[in-house]
């Protein structure tokens, strides 16, 4: 099993005013110093395969299908291997 | 002829009824509901994908709607040729599913945006807005968050090139500038179809301005010109 972590970022071409939005909230703040804001996602699940090249392959088509927007969205992932909770604690009775 | 409307009502869809109730008792069609699991779409000559929050509007608006079983046989019906509109949250369904080009972003102002606005008629050789006489700018009501309409640049000067701008927000007198463009969509575009002519999507609502005791019908024009001109 894989933990996978994926990271949707607003492409560089995109505006963002969420971004810009909270970026004058930092101006409020005092904090002078921050710049380019940009807002994205983040989003984490596992894959239930023994297979690394299986798993990658499944979370591209789940980021380029339905997390991520192409036109508008680049994507990022890493995929960690997991043991899941039951191989620890042993068979469920 | 009369057309048979199909009004499909996803989870989180809030102007299903609207849709019915404009097309069904002011502008008496024929009218079914299409729930969000059917995948029978009732030989309906026109499906209606209807405003309001499909799925909550998460991860992305429209994103997740479009995997609705209902839409596997409205987009084999689309690419048969048969005939689409999206309403607000309907559009952004469409754009999900590749029907129409682009993206929905957030609101340049960031606000929810509700309240009436004027529409320059952009062509009208669609089946859509054929019935709209020349010079009339419509006054037809937004209610949305996400309605900056977003193309790359080639996909933009194929829409122009294409005549697939159907719809632009512009002021009462039809000129189209940065003040009458509520939420910061590109070149002010309100409402687009596709290069077929079949699927078509707009922001406004034009369900919610048909009944002449709301004080205001412009919407009605878009509704009767689909049902006149889709047989002819």
């Amino acid at each position: 099993m894989y933990k996978a972590k994926v990271l949707i970022k607003r492409r560089p071409s995109i505006l963002d005013p969420q971004g810009k939005a909270v970026e004058k909230g930092a101006l409020h703040l005092g904090l002078n110093n921050i710049k380019d804001t940009r807002i994205g996602k983040y989003i984490e699940f596992t894959v239930d395969t023994q297979d690394r090249a299986d798993a990658e392959e499944e979370v591209t088509g789940y980021c380029k299908k339905l997390l991520a927007n192409p036109i508008m969205e680049d994507f990022e992932f890493t995929l960690e291997p997991v043991i899941p909770l039951a191989s620890k604690s042993g068979k469920a009775e | 002829m009369k057309p048979k409307f199909g009004v499909v009502i996803f989870p989180g869809s809030n102007c299903d009824y609207d849709a019915y109730f404009a097309l069904k008792k002011i502008l008496d069609y024929d009218v079914v509901f299409l729930w969000h699991k059917d995948t029978d779409l009732q030989n309906c000559d026109v499906i209606v994908l209807p405003g309001g929050f499909a799925y909550g509007d998460y991860l992305r608006t429209g994103a997740i709607a479009r995997f609705s079983p209902v839409m596997k046989p409205i987009i084999e019906f689309a690419n048969k040729g048969g005939y689409v509109i999206g309403i607000c949250n309907g559009f952004q369904v469409l754009l999900e599913a590749g029907l129409l080009p682009g993206v929905m972003l957030k609101n340049k102002s960031l606000q929810f945006v509700c309240k009436d606005v004027y529409l320059s008629v952009e062509n009208r050789n669609t089946v859509f807005s054929k019935d709209i006489k020349e010079e009339k700018i419509l006054k037809i009501p937004v209610a949305h968050g996400d309605g900056n309409y977003f193309t790359d640049e080639n996909t933009l000067k194929e829409l122009i090139d294409d005549e697939q701008i159907v719809f632009k927000y512009s002021s009462s007198e039809g000129e189209i500038d940065d003040k009458s463009n509520p939420n910061g969509s590109i070149m002010n575009i309100a409402g687009i179809v596709n290069k077929k002519g079949n699927v078509f999507g707009m922001m406004p609502h034009p369900e919610r301005c048909c009944d002449p005791v709301l004080g205001k019908t412009d919407g009605s024009l878009i509704l009767n010109s689909i049902a006149n001109n889709i047989y002819n």
